[in-house]
């Protein structure tokens, strides 16, 4: 497999959270902090849940492939819950870790605001789960090999760049929303995320039938784009204002 | 030797030989005080950022070079001295005697040369010390660095004239000399600490056979809790020492985020003016004494090293300047009122550095490097075991914040480290595979 194709599929996995990191994140050192701890907030959570899967699979009959393949499924569905609980776990470390910032800082308030935190915590969410599921098939894709050669897909690569950049912006978005839900004690958000998670986990089992996944996962990416730019203060008007090229009117009076 | 020195801005320099600081009123005193702790946990991730950047450039040196040079992944049969059994043995309780044997010697050995340092250093044997560590970078730089580029050679098919590397290298290991051991750039000097730190890492890497590198990265730990936080540990009589006496640990075994040769810039009473820090020209005096290291003479440099303003230059410029009118007492009374400072915002961020231990570095890398050497070719362990580490160093970091002391390094980091190493190579990795194989996402 080319070159082409490794850096090609790279770059499409990668590179909007790349950009996001380089442009929004690599400059504050404490976005950068919270931005590692929610990639290890992820693993932990990664971790736990194959710990449940591999013991399931080591009790059971390991030559019977349907009771294998259905016991994946229960441990994802696991992980996939798993991951929320641990998203919520870290909102609150956040919020504390945030009130005693704001507690010793000269400034007034805290140094970075919740919507801040949610946005990095999502990306760091985001990258780690991305980088879990694309880096081993990114560095396969170097070596020698045919793809499809039993009758499997011919489109594995750029489907699976495709899926991860798709969970990648998912995890910086169900990050914003969820957040903000918990600020406004608004459980329902809790519960919508995570069937939203769930959802987009059983549209991937749909895989290799990728008109069928593909699609409707970046449709939802789209939809909980919109939802998360709504939920974190933007507006129409902020996007007209942003299209027209006009400063806000705060601007202008002063 | 491992150790995170406290970062040094809550020391307010103590006056070498006992002279009384001049009077202030205890409430300046006090916030002064409370202020430099706010600044303290202000600047807390800053200074946590600036030891995850080499942290993580070392371990992406070491990665890169075991992904690509099979050479430090080879098994030779060749053994360190210190490691003498061998691992290929017939039967798993036979692997796992050996490997604790190997540990056992490596520990016994790597205590009893501490001991000799720290008594070395107690009983100011500085020259000997000097001279063990000039070898041993001068091993390192020019011996070792010399394999490396042969293996890298060797990977890449490049042909090269024994001409061009005689010259490479020795302008390499000149360089790293100078940098290391006298002055140079700050960014240089942390460049080659990053540097010998990779190649030591890759040297045990290879050499050290796989439980014993693993037995010996856990008892390193415990005893780098137990060397800097008991009473009697060898690296807290060290740092104490050096505390009472107001100089640094030596600049060969330390990574420091901030200038480290000023304290050859000692106030010998002949205004020596620090040379150019970061193409600054502020007052001189100010910037020397966040370190608070440079009020006594600097013991690590022969008295006559006068950093090169010879007695002509100074001659020259008491010529053009007029004389010089500071004394010790001036200087120190300056130095001790923050406030008469410029005002000159990230050259204060600078000077509140955070120092690593070169040892932490080494045996950081030695833990990824052989996490993807070992692991069956899997990226995630390698990823895994770097965010671990990385979380592990916050942690110290943070306790440094609220300890205020020099704290072992190696512990938490080496314990996470171990431990997703682990739990992601045994757990994680078929579960990863398992869903890439179906393309199922979580």
């Amino acid at each position: 497999m080319t070159a082409a194709v490794f850096f090609g599929c790279a770059f499409i996995a990668f590179g909007p959270a790349f950009s996001l990191f380089i442009f929004t994140i690599a400059k504050d050192p404490l976005r950068v902090i919270i931005l590692i701890a929610g990639a290890f907030f992820w693993l932990v959570s990664l971790l736990l849940s194959s710990l449940v899967w591999f013991i399931a699979t080591k009790a059971t009959n390991a030559q019977d492939l349907t009771l294998q393949k259905n016991l994946l499924i229960f441990g994802s569905i696991f992980s996939v819950i798993l991951q929320e609980v641990f998203r919520f776990g870290y909102y609150r470390l956040l919020r504390k870790a945030n009130e005693g910032l704001a507690a010793i800082s000269e400034e007034d308030g805290p140094p970075l605001s919740v919507r801040e935190m949610a946005y990095v915590a999502g990306l760091g969410f985001g990258i780690m789960s991305g980088a879990f599921s694309m880096i081993n098939t990114l560095s396969d894709s170097l070596g020698p090999g045919t793809v499809g050669m039993f009758g499997d897909s011919q489109y594995y690569f750029i489907t699976s760049a495709l899926m991860t950049l798709a969970l990648t912006m998912l995890h910086t978005f169900w990050g914003v929303v969820f957040f903000e839900g918990c600020e406004r004690k608004r459980w329902w958000v809790i519960a919508v995320v995570l069937c939203v998670h769930l959802m987009v986990f059983s549209l991937s089992l749909l895989n290799p039938f990728y008109v069928g996944s593909i699609l409707p996962v970046y449709a939802i990416m789209l939809l909980m784009a919109v939802w998360a730019f709504f939920s974190s203060g933007g507006s129409l008007h902020n996007i007209t204002l942003l299209w027209t090229c006009r400063k806000s009117n705060a601007e202008t009076s002063s | 030797v491992t150790e995170a020195p406290v970062p040094t801005q809550n020391q307010h320099p103590e006056p070498g030989n006992g002279q009384a600081p001049p009077q202030r009123t205890p409430q300046v005193v006090e916030s002064e005080e409370d202020e430099d702790e706010e600044l303290t946990l202000k600047y807390g991730a800053k200074h946590v950022i600036m030891l995850f950047v080499p942290v993580t450039l070392c371990m992406v040196v070491v990665v890169a070079t075991i992904k690509s040079v099979s050479f430090y992944t080879q098994n030779d049969g060749q053994r360190l001295i210190y490691t003498p059994f061998p691992e290929d043995t017939d039967t798993i309780g036979q692997r796992a005697l050996n490997s604790v044997l190997n540990a056992t010697i490596m520990i016994s050995v790597i205590i009893v040369m501490t001991m000799v340092l720290v008594l070395l250093y107690k009983y100011r044997c500085y020259r000997v010390i000097q001279g063990w560590l000039f070898l041993s970078s001068l091993l390192l730089l020019f011996f070792f660095s010399f394999i490396y580029l042969k293996e890298v050679f060797k990977t890449y098919n490049v042909a090269m004239d024994w001409i061009t590397l005689a010259v490479i290298v020795w302008n390499f290991g000149v360089v790293g000399m100078i940098c290391i051991h006298w002055k140079g750039p700050l960014r240089l000097q942390q460049a080659y600490l990053i540097m010998i730190s990779a190649l030591m890492a890759l040297v045990f890497i290879k050499y050290l056979p796989e439980w014993t590198a693993w037995l010996i990265l856990a008892v390193i730990s415990v005893y780098d809790l137990l060397a800097v936080l008991c009473p009697k540990g060898p690296l807290r009589i060290l740092v104490e020492t050096a505390q009472e006496r107001n100089e640094p640990i030596f600049p060969a075994l330390i990574y420091s985020s901030t200038m480290v040769w000023l304290v050859n810039m000692a106030d010998t009473g002949l205004g020596h003016r620090p040379m150019t820090r970061k193409n600054s020209t502020e007052a001189p005096i100010t910037q020397v004494e966040s370190q608070s290291l440079a009020l006594g003479p600097a013991p690590l440099s022969p008295p006559e090293d006068d950093g090169g303003f010879t007695p002509n230059w100074m001659g020259h410029q008491e010529h053009q300047l007029g004389p010089l009118q500071s004394t010790d007492e001036t200087r120190r009374e300056i130095q001790q009122l923050p406030s008469a400072r410029p005002p000159v915002m990230d050259d204060d961020d600078e000077e509140r550095g955070v120092k690593l231990g070169l040892g932490d570095f080494i045996f950081y890398s030695m833990l990824v490097g052989k996490a993807s050497a070992a692991a069956s070719g899997d990226w995630n362990t390698t990823l895994a075991s770097f965010v671990a580490i990385l979380i592990g160093l916050c942690l110290t970091l943070l306790l440094l914040a609220i300890f205020k002391k020099a704290l072992p390094a190696l512990p938490i980091s080496i314990f996470f480290g171990l431990v997703f190493y682990f739990a992601t190579d045994n757990l994680v990795r078929p579960f990863m595979d398992q869903l890439a194989l179906h393309q199922f996402y979580i």
